[in-house]
């Protein structure tokens, strides 16, 4: 056992913190750091400058640019992004559909997509998500049904995020309803510019636009498009889901964050009862982190160690409990998030309650908080 | 960063469990020997004193064995796996830690020589007695007297040496006390977790002193060590605790049915989970500070204190309640965790010592870097 990291790794440490904070244009990490809302040419941006130094997308194969790095060296890359309010390589992409195709795709398919994905030429959005079917994804009902050289796609997904600027979207669709529910599933790519697709926007609690309803009627998609086996697409989305709850513990946002209150709450760090909350908050952080390491250290070989969930668990209730506690910071400010240029309150109070609102989502989206548990205990448990 | 066991520390945490196993192999094992005197098991201590445990943090010349925090934290695991009464932390980590940072080279060589052989047990006198009485301490050179009230002095009754704090002119000092000295009176008991503890009183009693000058970092700088082999002791205990209340659950019928059918009992169960995982990680963590970064231990010791009286509240209560009224029972295993881990708790201060330590510097640092 030893604490530090190697003289390799905190070399390579100092690579990734360098490039980050020097590399990555400066408007984009201000407007991660200030909290508001990124526009697509600034996310095009931010992962184009990754990609031309090969930072992208190092969790997939060498050969479609991946770097042949340890998990632990995965793991400094992704935390000293955060810390650097570098955005996150846009995770329809870098670590869905991405790592999909690599794995299971043609090699038609790799060539076709796999260098503007990387590159965020193509933008993706995820088709997963039904109206009835959100935890029971497998329940799914849009169908995809063979017509000589093309599928026919009919139904509805939801909670598309980002879905207005998605240029194709992943979807897993039912090609076979006479079977078990995840033996009739695949996996298919479609153009979002099809004749019959159709995104709808979803207001959210917060007031923003983030995610959207997507139609299809009669959408016609080439077969080409399947990624794998027809009726495989279950495999491919459950390992897709497993890369999700890797990466979905944001401990580096949410310290940075919490680093942020710190520096908002100033002299107020003299009330007991504010310091002993952030105290408990970093504690309760360090312990995810140190996990997030132990984790880390044991899926060498590439499959998520079980104990992800606590990660996913425990990692968005902090990042919500960090995002509630610069709603009580900034205190009666916080309703003013409507504000405009001739108010006085700050910026960061006006972003509190919004960004508080939107993060209910976090314990929701990527195996609901309750799925975890049910992974815990009947997979590490055995109950 | 490396979170794996070496093959040799692997092969100590095996001879230790296999020994311990041997002594407690089951709940009533050790509900006989903690209901006899002195407490625990004089054969178990010797057993542990030949497989070197007992002299693991001193230093060869000292008689001891000359390993480090990873080590001790391994024994001290074992040690709470199963409840084992015998005085490892407060005899070896405090007494003789205090022992080996203040004493001299002839008081190290004899104390933590004779102690790392099974031959004697050490207890720490560090808290005064809460009805007044801070004991004092006066003279000079090789002549002191101690004077006043230590309670509760954990093991006090027992012990063959007291390692004692008092307040001498120039601060804090650190003294040793024979068990037969002159103006002593000790008066033992049981405590709650079927361990032991004295009232000691201190009348004109004759006592070595070990260094010179304030101790009090001295002092400090051993309760975080302490802090730390008390957390390994604590997150063995949870460890059992939460593997028993699952197999409870897998085994006990109601309605016809298993617990784990229900899925209220499932979650609960799964923040356990959680919450073990998660003060596993902040435990070993503070382990490694203090191997590597022992100017961060007292930080480390207070980080991994809180994150026990967190879990360990959490996981004794859960434990007992998710096994109905059985884990009332003195007959039955989970509640004696939970009467050790509250022990353990709120000995060295409690979750709330550590918050308001944590609560008072955490304006000091922007983002906490555990490595750095």
């Amino acid at each position: 056992m030893k604490l530090r990291l190697s003289d390799e790794d905190a070399a390579f440490r100092d690579e990734m913190r360098e490039f980050f904070t020097t590399k990555v244009p400066q408007d984009i990490r201000d407007t991660v750091a200030a909290r508001r809302e990124l526009s697509k040419d600034q996310f095009v941006r931010a992962q184009q400058t990754l990609n031309e130094a090969g930072l992208a997308v190092p969790n997939w194969p060498v050969e479609w640019g991946g770097k042949d790095w340890t998990p632990l060296q995965r793991h400094i890359w992704h935390e000293e992004m955060q810390l650097a309010h570098v955005p996150i390589p846009l995770a329809f992409n870098a670590s869905m559909v991405g790592p999909v195709i690599a794995a299971f795709g043609s090699q038609e398919l790799k060539e076709r997509f796999l260098p503007a994905t990387a590159n965020l030429d193509i933008w993706w959005s995820q088709g997963f998500s039904e109206p009835d079917a959100g935890s029971d994804l497998a329940s799914l009902r849009t169908t995809a049904v063979r017509d000589g050289d093309e599928y026919v796609v009919n139904g509805q997904k939801t909670w598309t995020t980002l879905g207005q600027y998605g240029d194709w979207i992943f979807t897993l669709v039912r090609t076979n309803p006479d079977v078990k529910k995840q033996a009739g599933i695949s996996f298919l790519l479609i153009d979002m510019t099809s004749p019959g697709l159709t995104v709808r926007p979803i207001e959210l609690i917060d007031g923003g636009h983030e995610v959207n309803e997507v139609f299809f009627e009669d959408v016609r998609v080439p077969v080409g498009n399947l990624v794998g086996e027809e009726n495989k697409g279950w495999d491919y989305a459950k390992f897709l889901l497993g890369n999700e709850r890797v990466g979905v513990a944001p401990v580096g946002s949410t310290k940075r964050l919490l680093a942020q209150a710190k520096e908002i709450a100033g002299d107020r760090l003299s009330d007991p009862i504010l310091s002993s909350r952030v105290a408990e908050l970093e504690n309760g952080l360090l312990a995810l982190e140190l996990t997030a390491l132990r984790v880390v250290a044991h899926s060498a070989d590439g499959k998520p160690h079980p104990a992800s969930s606590v990660l996913k668990l425990r990692g968005t209730e902090l990042q919500q409990e960090v995002t509630e506690l610069l709603v009580d910071l900034a205190g009666p400010d916080s309703l003013a998030s409507g504000a405009g240029d001739g108010s006085d309150v700050p910026d960061w109070s006006r972003v509190a309650t919004p960004q508080y609102l939107n993060f209910r989502k976090a314990s929701i989206y990527g195996g609901s908080n309750e799925v975890q548990r049910q992974i815990i205990a009947g997979t590490i448990l055995g109950l | 960063m490396d979170f794996t066991l070496d093959s040799e520390t692997i092969a100590l945490r095996d001879a230790v469990r296999g020994v311990l196993g041997r002594t407690y192999g089951s709940s009533e094992d050790r509900r006989a020997v903690t209901n006899d005197e002195p407490g625990f098991s004089e054969d178990t201590w010797g057993k542990l004193a030949e497989l070197g445990a007992l002299g693991l943090p001193f230093s060869e010349d000292d008689g001891g064995a000359g390993a480090g925090p990873i080590e001790v934290s391994v024994v001290a695991e074992e040690m709470g796996r199963v409840l084992a009464p015998e005085p490892f932390v407060e005899s070896v980590v405090l007494a003789g830690g205090l022992v080996a940072a203040a004493g001299d080279d002839a008081q190290r060589a004899d104390v933590l020589g004779r102690l790392s052989a099974g031959e004697i047990v050490l207890a720490a006198a560090i808290v005064d007695s809460s009805a007044g009485g801070e004991v004092t301490a006066s003279g000079s050179g090789d002549s002191w007297t101690l004077t006043g009230v230590k309670e509760p002095v954990l093991h006090g009754a027992r012990a063959d040496l007291l390692v004692v704090t008092a307040r001498t002119d120039e601060g804090l000092g650190i003294f040793l006390v024979e068990a037969d000295a002159s103006g002593l009176e000790r008066t033992g008991y049981r405590t709650h977790d079927g361990g032991r503890a004295a009232k000691v009183a201190f009348d004109g009693t004759p006592a070595v002193r070990l260094g010179s000058g304030d101790q009090s970092d001295v002092l400090e700088d051993t309760i975080a060590r302490a802090r730390i082999a008390y957390s390994h002791e604590a997150i063995g205990a949870m460890d059992t605790a939460m593997k028993t209340t699952v197999e409870y659950l897998k085994t006990r019928k109601q309605f016809g049915v298993t617990l784990n059918t229900f899925q209220a009992l499932k979650f609960r169960a799964a923040d356990l989970y959680v919450s073990m995982e998660l003060v596993r990680s902040t435990v070993l963590w503070s382990t490694l500070v203090l191997a590597d970064a022992p100017e961060r231990a007292r930080e480390a010791a207070a980080r991994a204190k809180l994150q026990v009286s967190r879990a360990g509240r959490h996981i004794g209560q859960e434990a007992i309640q998710l096994h109905g009224g059985i884990g009332m029972t003195a007959e039955y295993s989970v509640g004696h965790y939970m009467s050790r881990l509250t022990a353990i708790e709120h000995w060295l201060g409690d979750g709330s010592d550590q918050l308001r330590t944590l609560a008072a510097t955490v304006g000091d640092h922007g983002v906490l870097d555990p490595i750095g």
